[in-house]
């Protein structure tokens, strides 16, 4: 194997990690300051200019904590939750191509850790193993909330799941290819692909909300009837894991749903600006853009989270097998004739 | 590389399903089982199947082993409510156990390891050509088995509304 692919691989995949954590550390900075903006309130405002130093506060509290490991509970299984958590939350990001090759000293290099030609499957894999963190964890508790509530991560999971792989199977006979990048290629300049899915990507968001067990679909959290969910037995660092997953977790899907349906690195107009920025210039302000959508869209998570109420379980369960499933099944059947027609005459 | 890769694979593959079935725990048992599905994964990536390595991943490990796990929760099984083991079924168990493993060993030598099957063409697991082959000389076998899903499917929900008659 070739040294140097060795090393930019090694550095795109460290960069991008310290990007996603960087980003889903100032993700509960800002979460706390569109909640006070949402509800009339300053947020914290203590720690640093504007409160900026506050996610760093958190994290040397997290890990000042004791740290407890209940008695009854099974202590491998336990300390294997929270980090299954994290290690799924991270492993999503090196399918997604952040930017056009760019060009340095000559040399063109991806902004892409891997090309697989099932990548957009490889993302849902992955999405369908993140359940296991909550899972194991709840279990492992040896306590009864946290079981329920890991039992509801999993039916919910499991639920909402079919829908979402329903809307990618749409998406699917729109693209005609399962590789990120070529996905990412074919929504040049504004072709973006929620103008062809405009359903699909709404079915395709309201799955990833549950996915990522974010408000509205927060119930496996839901400390009203579960005094606080799967990570109650959790303190110290294992619980900022758990707490931290979720925020890597909206990244990672903010991050999916603007590759897939709002166009990645892609912008009207990015012909023309290549001319003028260059080869090194216009990749990185492609990425630029794509930044400017996937904060966007981890916007909107919180705003819906401080705007809509928890659903009950059974509104949950009738929205994803009564509403969703049909709706997407529907938009398969549309899309697949409307496509038919399109290629024949 | 890629024979050293597999046997490491391998032994893996045969150690956790090993403990499948050693594990007195059934959570754990499941565990284990999930893990066993991951090699699986491994081996068809370096078989070049790539298709199938991702719907294994999904499919068997993200879903199928998550119903496992939640059914498993659900029952909560432990030392005092396990059902005892007559003698009958132990030894009922170990035939049926030593039959299967005949059979099995039966195949294997009928199976000659001297000529080992060459594919004419190695690309067949990637996604776009074995969409080709199932939608083309396989598509009336594919058709059936995906109306013998549906008709279980549509038999499973059947199963829980007739209950609900009963009770209501």
């Amino acid at each position: 194997m070739d040294t140097n692919f060795v090393i930019e691989k090694f550095i795109l995949v460290t960069v991008i990690f310290a990007i996603s954590l960087v980003i889903a550390m100032y993700s509960t900075y800002a979460e706390r300051k569109v909640a006070a903006f949402l509800q009339d309130r300053l947020g914290p405002d203590r720690a640093g200019p504007f409160g900026i130093l506050q996610p760093l506060a958190d994290g040397v509290k997290m890990f000042m904590k004791e740290e407890i490991i209940p008695s009854s509970s099974n202590k491998w299984l336990f300390l294997v939750g929270p980090g299954l958590a994290m290690l799924c939350a991270c492993i999503g990001t090196a399918v997604i191509p952040w930017g056009q090759d760019i060009t340095i000293n000559g040399k063109v290099m991806p902004l892409q850790v891997t090309d697989i030609n099932v990548g957009l499957l490889y993302i849902f894999g992955v999405v369908s193993l993140g359940v296991y963190g909550i899972m194991i964890g709840g279990w492992a508790s040896n306590n009864k909330f946290s079981l329920l509530s890991a039992i509801r991560a999993a039916s919910q999971n499991i639920s909402y799941e079919i829908a979402m792989g329903l809307s990618i199977i749409a998406l699917l006979l729109v693209t005609n290819t399962l590789s990120l990048k070529s996905i990412v290629e074919q929504q040049s300049s504004w072709h973006w692909n929620v103008i062809y899915q405009p359903l699909g990507f709404l079915i395709f968001m309201v799955c990833s909300f549950a996915e990522t067990n974010r408000a509205p679909f927060d119930l496996p959290e839901c400390e009203a009837e579960l005094n606080g969910g799967y990570h109650m037995e959790y303190s110290s660092m294992k619980l900022g894991f758990y707490l931290f997953a979720e925020y890597i977790n909206m990244f990672v899907s903010s991050t999916v749903m603007a590759t897939l349906y709002f166009g990645g690195y892609n912008y009207p107009g990015m012909d023309y600006m290549a001319t003028i920025l260059g080869p090194f210039w216009a990749p990185l302000f492609g990425s630029f853009i794509f930044f400017m959508k996937i904060f966007a869209f981890i916007f909107f998570f919180m705003w819906v989270r401080w705007t809509i109420p928890r659903f009950r379980y059974d509104q949950l369960m009738n929205l994803g097998w009564k509403v969703l499933i049909p709706l997407a099944i529907a938009n398969i059947v549309i899309t697949g004739i409307v496509i038919a027609l399109v290629n024949n005459f | 590389m890629g024979t050293s890769v597999f046997y490491f694979v391998a032994t893996l593959s045969i150690f956790f399903a090993l403990m499948v079935i050693f594990a007195k725990n059934p959570i754990h048992s499941v565990l284990y089982l999930i893990l066993t599905f991951f090699t699986f994964t491994v081996h068809y990536v370096l078989l070049n199947a790539q298709f199938l390595a991702v719907v294994n991943f999904i499919v068997y490990m993200g879903a199928i082993m998550v119903l496992f796990l939640f059914v498993l929760m659900l029952l909560n099984l432990n030392k005092e409510n396990e059902p005892n083991k007559t003698a009958l079924i132990k030894v009922i168990g170990v035939v049926a156990g030593g039959c299967l493993f005949i059979t099995l060993a039966g195949s294997l030598k009928a199976v000659s390891i001297n000529n080992p099957l060459t594919l004419s063409n190695p690309n067949i697991g990637l996604v776009e050509n074995l969409g080709k082959e199932l939608f083309g000389p396989f598509m009336l076998p594919f058709e059936l088995s995906s109306i013998l899903l549906l008709s279980a499917m549509v038999g499973a929900v059947l199963l829980t509304k007739k209950e609900e008659k009963d009770n209501g």
